[in-house]
C-alpha cells in the first residue's frame, strides 16, 4: 500500500501516507525541527481537515481500486456500489468533524466548570451562614473568614427579585418604561453586583484584605435581613413595624458586615470610610426598596378587584338639561347610571 | 472496505482457515443499532433507516412528534418517577407551552397606564433564561443531567400552570370579587405545587442525594415567579 500510495502523495519523499502531509510542511528536507511560522494552520478550520481526509479517502479507494482491479482507468465514479458507501462515509466523516468542531469551540465558550467551586456547598452549610449573617462577631482583631460560595448569594438575589415582585404588585407600581420583572431583576442585581464592585474598590484604596469573591458573598448574604424585611411588611402594612424592623434586622446585617470589614482594615481613617460607606449604602436601599416600591394601601387590595368600578354616582335631582353629554358621559362609568341620566335629562 | 465485505466471502470457501476466522473482522452485528462515537464501516442499514424518516410525509413526521408531545404530557400530569421525558427529550413541548402562556398573558393595549403587564416577549425571556438558569445551577451543583434534558423537564412541567392560566381566564370572565380571587389563588397554588411536585419527580434523581433541596428551590422561585404572573393577570 504505501508504493502505491507515493506517486499519488505528490510532494512526499517514500515516506508512508500517514506521514506524507506532516512531511510536507518541514523545511529543508531531512531537519527534525518543525518551522511554525511556515506551518499551515488548520486547527481552526474544518475545510482544510475535511480536505485531508477527503484525500486520504481518494487513496484508499484507489487502493482499493487497484487491488479488486475491476475497472482499468482508475475513474471510481462508474462504481456505483462504493461511490455509495464513499458518499455516505464522506458524508459521515463530514458530521463527525462538524461535531468535533463544535464541541470544541463549546467547551471553550461554555466552560462552566470555573464557577463550579464556587457551588461546592451542602443545604447544612447555607442553612448556617445565613443564620450567622445576621449576628455580628465582636472579635475584630484577627481577620474573619468568609466563604467563598455564590449558590447563596446567587439564591438570595433572586428570592428578593420573587419579593420585590411580589410587593410591586400588591402595592399597585405602575411601571411606565420598562416592565416590573425587568426593573426588579435591574435593581436587584444592580445593587448586589455595583455595589460590591464599589465597595471592593475602596477596599482596594483603603488596603482592606478582602477579594471580589468574598465582597460578593458578603453582600449576597447580607440581603438576607432585606428578604426578611421586605417579606414581612409587604404583607403586614405598618409603618411603625418597618421602622423597627429596618433598624434591627437591617442593623443586625449591616453590623455583621462591618465588623467583618473592620476585621481585615488597619487604621481608623480607612475603617470609618469603608465601613461607613457600606453600612449607608446597606441601609438605604432597605429604606429605599421599602418606600420606592411600595405605596401604603388604604382599603380594599386592588389585585382583590379586577378593574376598579367605582360606585355609582348619585346624580342630583336638578341636573341642568344643557349639561354636556361629553362631561355626562366622562363622569359616569356605569351603564346604569348613564342610563338613569339619560332619563334625567329627557325629563 | 472492500477486504472486509469479501473476507466473509473468504472465510466460507478457504476451507483451511478455521470456520469463524473471518468474523474477527467484522466486530459489531448490523442487527443492532448503535449510535454514539462508534462508527460501523458499512452502515447501509442505519442509513437506510435515517432517510426513511426523511423521506416519509410530512403529515407523519407530525403525527408522530405530536404523539410523543402528547405522551410527555401525560408523564407531567400523572407524575411517576420514570425516564421518558429524559431519555427522549424534545424541546416542542416547552415551546408549545411558552408561546401559549405568552399569548395568554399578553397586555391588550400597548399604551395601559394601569399596569405594566407582561408582554409577550416578557414572559418567554423569563421562561427560558430562569429554565437556563436553573440548568445551569443544576450542572454547578453536580447533578449529572445534560443542559437540553433539564431545559426538556422544566418547559414540560409549566403545563399545570398553562392549565391554571386557562381556567382563571374562564374565572375572570365572571364577575369580580373576593370570591373570585379567591378561586383564583386555589387553583394557582394547587397547579404550583403540582408543577414542583412533577418536576422534582423527574429532576430529582440527577442530584446527588444530600443536595436536592439546594437544586429543588430555585425551582421552586422560578414557577413562583409564573404563578404570580398568572394570578396577578386582569384581563383589560
Amino acid at each position: 500500500m504505501a508504493t502505491t500510495a507515493a506517486p499519488t502523495g505528490g510532494a512526499r519523499n517514500g515516506a508512508g501516507p500517514e506521514w506524507g502531509g506532516f512531511e510536507e510542511n518541514i523545511q529543508g528536507g531531512g531537519s527534525a525541527v518543525i518551522d511554525m511560522e511556515n506551518m499551515d494552520d488548520t486547527s481552526g478550520s474544518s475545510f482544510e481537515d475535511m480536505g485531508e481526509l477527503h484525500q486520504r479517502l481518494r487513496e484508499e479507494e484507489v487502493d482499493a481500486d487497484a487491488a479488486a482491479a475491476e475497472e482499468e482507468d482508475g475513474e471510481f465514479l462508474g462504481m456505483k456500489g462504493f461511490k455509495g458507501q464513499l458518499s455516505r462515509q464522506v458524508a459521515d466523516q463530514m458530521w463527525q468533524a462538524g461535531k468535533r468542531q463544535a464541541s470544541r469551540a463549546f467547551s471553550l465558550y461554555a466552560n462552566i466548570d470555573i464557577l463550579r467551586p464556587y457551588f461546592d456547598v451542602e443545604p447544612a452549610q447555607v442553612r448556617s451562614r445565613l443564620l450567622e449573617s445576621m449576628i455580628p462577631i465582636k472579635m475584630v482583631n484577627f481577620p474573619q473568614k468568609i466563604a467563598g460560595e455564590l449558590y447563596g448569594p446567587l439564591m438570595l438575589v433572586f428570592t428578593l427579585v420573587a419579593i420585590l415582585l411580589h410587593g410591586m404588585k400588591t402595592s399597585d407600581t405602575i411601571i411606565r418604561e420598562g416592565t416590573l420583572m425587568g426593573t426588579a431583576i435591574g435593581t436587584c442585581f444592580g445593587y448586589w453586583l455595583g455595589v460590591s464592585s464599589f465597595i471592593y474598590f475602596l477596599a482596594y484604596l483603603c488596603n482592606a484584605q478582602i477579594t471580589m469573591l468574598q465582597m460578593l458573598a458578603l453582600l449576597g448574604y447580607g440581603l438576607f435581613g432585606h428578604c426578611i424585611v421586605l417579606f414581612i411588611t409587604y404583607n403586614i402594612h405598618l409603618h411603625a413595624l418597618f421602622y423597627l424592623f429596618w433598624l434591627l434586622l437591617g442593623g443586625l446585617s449591616t453590623l455583621r458586615m462591618v465588623a467583618v470589614l473592620v476585621s481585615r482594615t488597619v487604621g481608623p481613617t480607612q475603617r470609618l470610610l469603608l465601613c461607613g460607606t457600606l453600612a449607608a449604602l446597606h441601609m438605604l436601599f432597605l429604606l429605599y426598596l421599602h418606600f420606592a416600591y411600595h405605596k401604603v394601601v388604604e382599603g380594599i387590595l386592588d389585585t382583590l378587584e379586577g378593574p376598579n368600578i367605582p360606585p355609582i354616582q348619585r346624580v342630583p335631582r336638578d341636573i341642568p338639561a344643557v349639561l354636556p353629554a361629553a362631561r355626562l358621559s366622562s363622569t359616569m362609568f356605569n351603564a346604569t347610571a348613564k342610563a338613569v341620566a339619560v332619563t334625567l335629562q329627557s325629563r | 472496505m472492500a477486504e472486509a465485505a469479501e473476507s466473509p466471502g473468504n472465510a466460507g470457501t478457504a476451507s483451511p482457515r478455521p470456520l469463524f476466522a473471518g468474523l474477527s473482522d467484522i466486530s459489531i452485528s448490523q442487527d443492532i443499532p448503535v449510535e454514539g462515537e462508534i462508527t460501523i464501516p458499512v452502515r447501509s442499514q442505519i442509513r437506510e433507516f435515517d432517510s426513511s424518516t426523511l423521506n416519509e410525509s410530512v403529515q407523519n413526521t407530525i403525527m408522530r412528534d405530536l404523539k410523543a408531545v402528547g405522551k410527555k404530557f401525560m408523564h407531567v400530569l400523572y407524575p411517576r418517577k420514570s425516564n421518558t421525558l429524559l431519555r427522549d427529550w424534545d424541546l416542542w413541548g416547552p415551546l408549545i407551552l411558552c408561546v401559549t402562556l405568552a399569548l395568554m398573558l399578553q397586555r391588550g393595549s400597548a399604551d395601559s397606564e394601569k399596569d405594566g403587564g407582561p408582554q409577550f416577549a416578557e414572559v418567554f425571556v423569563i421562561v427560558w433564561f430562569g429554565a437556563v438558569t436553573i440548568t445551569l445551577n443544576s450542572k454547578l451543583l453536580g447533578g449529572n443531567i445534560s443542559f437540553f434534558q433539564s431545559l426538556c423537564v422544566l418547559g414540560y412541567c409549566i403545563l399545570p400552570l398553562t392549565v391554571a392560566m386557562l381556567i382563571c381566564r374562564l374565572v375572570l370572565l365572571a364577575e369580580p370579587g373576593p370570591v373570585n380571587f379567591m378561586v383564583r389563588l386555589f387553583v394557582v397554588i394547587v397547579m404550583f405545587a403540582w408543577s414542583i411536585v412533577a418536576s422534582t419527580a423527574f429532576l430529582a434523581d440527577s442530584q446527588p442525594p444530600n443536595r436536592k433541596a439546594l437544586a429543588v428551590y430555585p425551582v421552586f422561585l422560578f414557577y413562583f415567579v409564573i404563578s404570580w404572573m398568572i394570578l396577578t393577570f386582569t384581563p383589560q
